[in-house]
């Protein structure tokens, strides 16, 4: 790719050298000065509608917004001025005179934007009195909450909604306002990624909120309460407490669990070992009979809703396997329970999730096994944040531990579940073993360490790219791959496989951008630098694990041996789906 | 055609006649230099503003100089499409007739009839007339305006270099090419409450109050007018009328004493928050709180000041810039 040519500019009298090609806001940034803005996402087309990022340009006359003013050569920009100062306040005030505060249950209670600035143009919330005040909540599902009147109409959430394909939330006019509202339309329904959470600058949208409800098991002396956490917490949750974008706290986050009075800590890692190894037998199962191609990864709730509401004909393509966090939380309310010799009843399995559509999924009748839902709560990264603050537990502060046995060790290759790739990567792994019948003389993808396998594919299934595809050489078979993330570009896939329903053998999507890291239940805020470090480390985790093969797990090959027999398998590790109406 | 249209234009000094005042020659030289495979004409007829009614008149009186204006326009800057976009009151009155000129079977003036020419309706208020959320509209998208640059003459609709004109301004086109303009313009005369609207074609730099005299116009009561428009358009007395008109030309004469300011201020607030696109902030809600306190009857001066200026400095697009003009020059005059 050509090189964008810099060009000189000036801001706030500092000269500085640009890409010729960005936006002012994009150079400022770039160069560590903070022009304050809302409506702007990276992940999303420039709006210009909140007229907060306005600056002075010299030699033209008024203000203009950064975040769309492309920089010319030898262009003067200043930043902060009294004018400057006053439009951005009284537009504040008119941003403020829209949205409801509540700022004790918000998600971005500790570093809120709009009282951040608030603070700095000395802006009178109450200027004008909130013309949403009684505008309603809505709830979507299990999952999502969306209070209407802390919307800001900039619009983001309609858009991330429409690029994910599902077009459930609309601009509807109403008393003369374009408001954003759930459509009416039966034929859209919200699949609950939550990317409209994450997207929201003035925390309009939340999760359904459990983490009341944990609190009641967790005082209880007769319930054994079990947390698990899933492979993307790792890499996310210090976030919350200012730690570095994708910084490992994996044993931290374990001993910040075990302060707030969990009885055994599993990780869904572990799980998702048991995913692979199910998946993996199923695609080549599915390769020797030629049945249902390409498969579909099932462990993304909201892609699996997506299918059942949007493209049933699809659903014999999707794997029976059940997702890890469902794997392990039947596992130990089956296995794990008659080793201990506990009762079932009494075990509360809490999922911690960095996606709000899990919620969703640990509902679904059909995974009930003996009458009892696998998972009992589900709470997101950012839940379990809330929960630690509530509690005064300093994650930087706490004291590191390690998972419980036995269903705390994963292998390499259940870690890199959290991001997009990570599944199709992990379930290749063992299909290579399976077929080609010997060990994988050493797993390493990446171009950097310049080491060739036959699997030399899969790296290609690395990355924030929407869309990857690789072919990769087993023996003398070649299987087809794509790895999807964000729904938008799932659906482009479905429409490709309409036409040629041969074009793929095996597909993974994840409904969220970059996979779970980028999830609906992530820290705010997320773009793809913030996602690009989350992934990086998990693969940085699995590059350091001894053991890198799911299959190859001993933990795993324990369980399977004894515990995991045809019937308990097809109980415990598979499910079925139906086709869905709007709920 | 002539060879050097363009030039003519130029000559002329013809300016767009929607309001913006925009050079045409200037418009249409710019479309034709940019190379481009395809290339669009659209020709503005969303006339929505209320006490403008000229482009209904044109329309009625005189669509094949429209039509020939447009042809005219297509062939120098070298496009082969045009879209006619009429409200649609005006669509549904004019349609017929326009097609008729455009497949040559009422007029002689396009040999064979002109190809390329498709009609929208506009659905919207307002701001739908404005010219990238008339892009917009057509293309099917979200109807607000598109940031600029890059100009519609770069990249218009289907982002290909696009001339946008006003239905006078391809009237004058044509006159132009003919070599018949005599420098006027055609002005929208009428009276606050009055069904009685009138049109007359006169003299670019005539006054205010040589208009209103020579049209018969001129008021015996105690008045005031809004030039330029009967809602954007600035208030003046009956003292500042030594003064040509900008805008899309239309002279709203209001009766002093009749006339209540909060009611009228009152319709306009009514007419820009119905008519606003919703887009940005101090459009939407600045105009919902101007409205609000007017229909108190409870203003804030310090908070009007506050709105005027944002509106003013930070709107998107000409609407909200152009909407505080009447409020701020009629408190100047009245209060």
């Amino acid at each position: 790719m050509k090189k964008a040519q810099q060009i000189k500019i000036t801001i706030n009298k500092k000269k500085i050298k640009a890409g010729e090609n960005q936006t002012i806001l994009e150079a400022a940034e770039e160069n560590g000065i903070e022009i304050p803005s809302l409506c702007y996402h990276s992940d999303l087309k420039i709006k210009s509608n909140c007229r907060v990022c306005l600056v002075e340009i010299k030699g033209r006359k008024g203000l203009h917004p950064s975040c769309s003013t492309k920089i010319e050569s030898g262009m003067e920009i200043i930043t902060e001025s009294p004018k400057i100062s006053r439009a951005r306040k009284i537009n504040l005030e008119l941003v403020f005179a829209q949205h409801r505060e509540e700022c004790d249950d918000c998600i971005w209670n500790f570093d809120c934007q709009l009282l951040a600035l608030a603070k700095k143009y000395k802006v009178k919330i109450d200027r004008f009195i909130d013309r949403k005040k009684d505008y309603p909540v809505y709830k979507f599902g299990p999952s999502i909450e969306f209070d209407s009147s802390k919307c800001i109409n900039c619009g983001n959430c309609v858009e991330v909604c429409q690029n994910q394909g599902v077009n459930f939330l609309e601009a509807r006019k109403q008393n003369n306002f374009l408001e954003v509202v759930p459509t009416k339309d039966k034929n859209k329904d919200c699949i609950y990624c939550g990317q409209c959470i994450v997207h929201c600058p003035s925390g309009a949208f939340e999760a359904v909120g459990e983490f009341e409800k944990v609190s009641e098991p967790l005082r209880n002396k007769n319930k054994i309460v079990v947390f698990q956490f899933a492979p993307a917490i790792r890499t996310s949750i210090g976030e919350e407490f200012g730690l570095p974008f994708g910084e490992i706290v994996t044993e931290k986050l374990i001993g910040a669990i075990k302060k707030l009075g969990a009885d055994k800590i599993f990780d869904v890692s572990v799980g998702a070992d048991f995913t692979t190894i199910e998946e993996a037998d199923e695609l080549i199962e599915r390769l020797g009979n030629r049945k249902n191609l390409p498969m579909f990864t099932s462990c993304c709730p909201s892609w699996v809703k997506f299918i059942e509401f949007n493209y049933p004909e699809f659903i014999p393509n999707l794997a029976t396997t059940r997702s890890p966090q469902i794997i392990l939380g039947g596992l130990i309310k089956t296995y794990w329970a008659k080793k201990e010799n506990i009762d079932p009843k009494k075990i509360i399995v809490i999922s911690v999730m960095p996606c709000v559509a899990k919620k969703f999924e640990i509902q679904r009748k059909e995974l009930k096994i003996n009458e009892m839902k696998p998972v009992d709560y589900v709470l997101t990264t950012r839940e379990l944040a809330y929960l630690f603050i509530k509690h005064k537990i300093d994650l930087k502060k706490v004291k590191p531990e390690k998972a419980d046995n036995p269903l705390g060790i994963p292998s390499g290759a259940g870690v890199i579940y959290g991001a997009s790739g990570g599944v199709m990567e992990s379930a290749l792994r063992t299909v290579y073993a399976k077929l080609a019948k010997k060990r994988l003389p050493k797993i390493e993808f990446t171009p950097l360490n310049g080491c060739q396998t036959n699997l030399t594919g899969l790296k290609k299934v690395r990355g924030m790219d929407e869309v990857k595809k690789a072919n990769i050489k087993i023996d003398d078979r070649i299987i087809k791959i794509a790895v999807v993330n964000g729904l938008g570009n799932a659906k482009k896939i479905l429409e490709e496989l309409k036409e040629n329903p041969k074009k793929y053998d095996a597909v993974e999507v994840m409904a969220c951008p970059g996979g779970c890291i980028g999830g609906g239940g992530q820290p705010v805020p997320a773009d793809n630098e913030i996602r690009k470090e989350r992934a990086s480390r998990l693969y940085q985790i699995d590059t350091k694990n001894k053991i890198r093969l799911a299959h190859e797990n001993p933990i795993v090959k324990k369980v399977y041996r004894e515990f995991l027999n045809k019937k308990n398998r097809r109980l415990i590790c598979h499910t079925k789906y139906n086709a869905k109406r709007k709920s | 055609m002539s060879k050097n249209i363009i030039t003519k234009l130029k000559k002329e000094n013809l300016l767009g006649r929607g309001g913006a005042e925009f050079p045409a020659g200037l418009k249409w030289e710019m479309v034709k230099k940019v190379e481009a495979k395809k290339k669009y004409v659209i020709c503005n007829g969303s006339e929505g503003e209320p006490g403008v009614f000229k482009d209904g008149f044109i329309l009625e009186n005189y669509p094949e100089k429209v039509v020939r204006g447009i042809e005219i326009a297509m062939k120098a800057i070298g496009g082969k499409s045009a879209y006619i976009y009429l409200r649609k009151d005006y669509y549904q009155r004019f349609v017929k007739k326009l097609k008729k000129i455009i497949q040559n079977k009422i007029s002689p003036l396009n040999k064979g009839g002109l190809r390329g020419v498709s009609f929208f309706k506009k659905q919207n208020g307002y701001f739908a007339g404005e010219e990238t959320s008339l892009l917009n509209a057509i293309e099917g998208k979200t109807l607000e305006p598109r940031e600029k640059p890059p100009f519609p003459t770069e990249k218009g609709l289907f982002d290909c270099p696009t001339l946008i004109n006003n239905i006078e301004t391809f009237y004058y086109a044509a006159k132009i090419d003919e070599n018949k303009y005599k420098k006027t313009r055609f002005y929208s005369i009428s009276e606050n409450d009055s069904k009685d609207k009138n049109v007359y074609e006169l003299p670019i730099d005539w006054t205010i109050e040589k208009i209103l005299k020579e049209t018969k116009n001129f008021p015996r009561y105690n008045f005031f007018i809004q030039s330029g428009g009967g809602a954007s358009g600035e208030i003046l007395s009956s003292d500042d009328l030594n003064q040509k008109i900008g805008g899309s030309g239309a002279i709203v004469i209001y009766d002093f004493e009749k006339t209540d300011p909060f009611e009228l201020m009152k319709k306009w607030a009514d007419f820009f928050f119905t008519g606003n696109c919703n887009k940005c902030v101090p459009c939407r809600e600045g105009i919902y709180r101007i409205r609000e306190m007017i229909e108190e009857k409870k203003i804030d001066e310090k908070i009007l000041k506050d709105l005027f200026f944002v509106l003013k400095e930070t709107s998107f697009c000409p609407l909200g810039k152009t909407a505080v003009i009447p409020f701020e020059s009629l408190i100047k005059k009245m209060f």
